[in-house]
């Protein structure tokens, strides 16, 4: 044990990160609480010294804000469609990578790579692949100077170019890239993890099976994935957690519009809109934090849910 | 099922291209015969593991054949084989329960061999019967004791009925008293079963008490194969004499000459026909008779009372052991105060090998130390 004399030394070195926790994430959090429940709160009058009443609302406020409503579908639509095909596909590459020998740490590489690419620097090259520049396209006098390389490339195939995310393109081609894009950015970590989980199989029960004469697929269903299933499981919690925070993948793509030009604010999340109302909603700071703790809510809930399905299923 | 192994070798290639080739297991020639249990003896890294993994069909040999009876397995996958696999850590499937994991293999039969549900649980049971862990099927592995997960391991590898049961150290990851209990279940499992096994230990004790034959193995290769007493009894060469017995041979540096045997200055035992030469002279603890008349001396360091048995503890110039144990009876009346100590050795129980090769150098006219012509099996 330490002695008094030590644990009054070990206090003094932790002190500065006690601080820094202290006024950097403790106190905002109890703050964004009180300020949550303050009817009508400003930031101003609270500096003024006004009393506010105690009150729901600014959440009757954010859960009758069609924007609210827009942003808490996209971001749900996105979170549940992306963590299961990020999460099926990173299985499959680890899979593939911890099978072949040649290369193997070259392609790692190259798989890890999105991972310390900045996300905003991958939007903005998502968002130039797609895009669909030319003037004029569709109307009388139709040419396209030069389209993203992925209209380029399923020109090839004949299939006409679509507009993913510029004026005029439809939700659901907006949805697309960005679904493309999150999957993508979510894969290195995701593999990276799964790998590891992986090559920590004992091998014996691959011999094992192979002797009883297992086939592939029963063998990686019945024991493959039985094996990674604590790693399966920390990747979907983590996964639907960053999920229902996504926000800058959408600012990579559409901007701080979140949407095509023409439609600003389409593609909208709920991180999105507490930012957003922190700069210009009414009451902004309420909002905000009545946004951020639905928020909290949503996401304690789902984790919650999460934790349930895996104790059932995941084999420590 | 007999199995015959011809020839077979296993050349592993160097883990860089300067590093030597690692010959793990070297032209081995064996017939096990139908129904036996052969215990695979020898040191760590001697290729006991690689044998194993070759019959079972893990590792292709380098060169050679492995015949399941009249049958050519050395190209067949481990799944067509027919064996039943213990691993030296059981490597049972921890998300399984017991009743899952010795369902597993009979899960995977196909075609014709596809059992019915009721089946292949009365297979399971009957098989967990034998092993007796009938009462645990619901539980997982994790949830079994060090001997229970043993059982489990062996009930998965029986339960396909395979034509030949491999075990690999199986006993090592259980504590001294379970080693001993377990290694008479699987005796009994064994005959029980009638299937013809083979048994890879390091531990000489274990190898002798459950064996019907030993092989004994050294860097690869085969040094002897025989029943256990005549292991133990007529070793071929030094390393064989060496590596069976508990306490171990006692070995000494000495010479024949003019068909004497000399220890130091110690004439110790007539060895008629033998060429003067240098040796090695291996003398069992119970190859010395204590008789305070007898020709070999040796300093008395103390002596250990083990009920039945007296265990004297001496020292010689020529040993190459740090102390000298022999075991004599404890009707004898031995002078713990002495500081010299004298033997007389019973010839059968002393092993001389020819200091270079290390190889035995038969002599006299006992039974034990006649050359032996081809001891086959029945
Ligand atoms: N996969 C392998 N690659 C290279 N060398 C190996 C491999 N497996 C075993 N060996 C070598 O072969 C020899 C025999 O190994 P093994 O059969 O496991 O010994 P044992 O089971 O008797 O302890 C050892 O020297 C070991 O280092
Ligand atoms: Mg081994």
């Amino acid at each position: 044990m330490v002695d008094g004399k030590k644990q009054w030394k070990a206090w003094l070195y932790l002190l500065p990160v006690i601080i820094l926790t202290l006024v950097f994430t403790v106190w905002p959090i109890i703050n964004t609480v009180r300020i949550a429940f303050l009817d009508d709160y400003t930031l101003m009058d609270d500096v003024g010294g006004m009393e506010f009443s105690v009150g729901v609302h600014n959440f009757e406020k954010v859960v009758n804000n069609p924007e609210f409503l827009t942003c808490l579908k996209n971001t749900l639509l996105l979170t549940v469609i992306t963590v299961p095909i990020s999460t099926f596909l990173a299985l499959l590459i680890a899979v593939c990578l911890n099978s072949i020998k040649a290369l193997n740490r070259l392609l790692q590489t190259i798989y890890f790579l999105p991972y310390v690419t900045n996300t905003i620097a991958i939007g903005i090259v998502f968002s130039t692949m797609f895009s669909m520049v030319g003037t004029g396209f569709g109307g009388e006098n139709p040419y396209i100077s030069t389209a993203g390389i992925i209209n380029n490339i399923i020109g090839i195939f004949g299939i006409e170019p679509v507009n993913w995310v510029n004026t005029g393109s439809t939700y659901w081609a907006n949805m697309f890239v960005m679904i493309v894009y999150i999957v993508w950015n979510a894969l290195p970590f995701k593999i990276l993890i799964l790998l590891g989980g992986l090559q920590s199989v004992n091998k014996q029960y691959y011999d094992a099976a192979k002797v009883d004469g297992t086939g592939r697929v029963r063998t990686f269903f019945r024991i493959t994935v039985p094996m990674l299933s604590p790693m399966l499981a920390y990747v979907v919690i983590t996964g639907f957690i960053g999920g229902f925070k996504e926000y800058s993948s959408v600012v990579g793509v559409f901007t701080e519009d979140m949407g095509p030009p023409d439609k600003q604010g389409a593609l909208n999340t709920m991180v999105g809109f507490i930012n957003h109302n922190l700069m210009s909603g009414s009451p902004r700071e309420g909002i905000a934090s009545a946004g951020a703790i639905l928020l909290f809510i949503i996401i304690f809930a789902v984790t919650m849910l999460n934790m349930y399905v895996s104790k059932k299923r995941v084999h420590y | 099922m007999k199995v015959v192994l011809k020839e077979l070798t296993k050349i592993f290639p160097g883990r860089t291209k300067k590093a030597p080739e690692v010959i793990a297991v070297n032209k081995f020639d064996f017939e096990i015969p139908d129904g036996k249990l052969v215990g695979l003896l020898g040191p760590s890294g001697c290729g006991k593991s690689t044998t194993l993994y070759m019959i079972c069909g893990l590792q292709k040999p380098s060169s050679g054949k492995i015949f399941f009876g009249e049958d050519d397995v050395t190209d067949l996958s481990p799944e067509n084989r027919g064996v039943g696999l213990v691993f030296q850590n059981y490597a049972l499937y921890p998300h399984m329960t017991v009743k899952q994991n010795i369902l597993f293999p009979l899960q995977n039969f196909k075609g014709a061999d596809r059992l019915t549900k009721a089946e292949m649980l009365e297979r399971a049971y009957n098989v967990a019967k034998l092993v007796q862990i009938d009462d645990l099927m619901d539980r997982k592995p994790s949830e079994l004791s060090g001997g229970q997960q043993q059982r489990v391991a062996i009930a998965r590898a029986l339960v396909k009925m395979p034509r030949v049961l491999l075990l690999d150290e199986p006993l090592s990851n259980l504590d001294a008293r379970l080693r001993l209990q377990t290694r008479e279940e699987i005796k009994r499992i064994q005959r029980e079963t009638g299937i013809t096994t083979v048994f890879v230990t390091h531990d000489q004790e274990e190898a002798m008490s459950i064996s019907d034959i030993i092989v004994v193995m050294k860097l690869g290769v085969v040094q002897q194969i025989d029943k256990p007493q005549n292991v133990y009894d007529d070793p071929v060469n030094l390393f064989v004499a060496k590596f069976l017995g508990t306490p171990p041979i006692n070995v000494f540096e000495g010479n024949v000459t003019e068909g004497k045997l000399y220890i130091g200055e110690d004439c110790v035992l007539d060895v008629d026909g033998v060429e003067d030469q240098e040796v090695f002279i291996g003398i069992r603890p119970e190859g010395f008779i204590y008789d305070e008349s007898g020709p070999f001396h040796c300093s008395l360091r103390n002596v250990e009372v083990m009920g039945r048995d007296v265990s004297i503890v001496s020292t010689n110039e020529s040993s190459l052991n740090p102390i000298i144990r022999s075991i004599v009876d404890a009707d004898n009346k031995i002078d713990v105060s002495a500081e010299k100590v004298s033997f007389s050795l019973k010839p059968h129980k002393v092993f001389i090998f020819n200091k270079e090769t290390e190889e035995r150098i038969r002599f006299g006219k006992d039974p034990e130390q006649a050359p032996k012509t081809e001891s086959k099996e029945e």
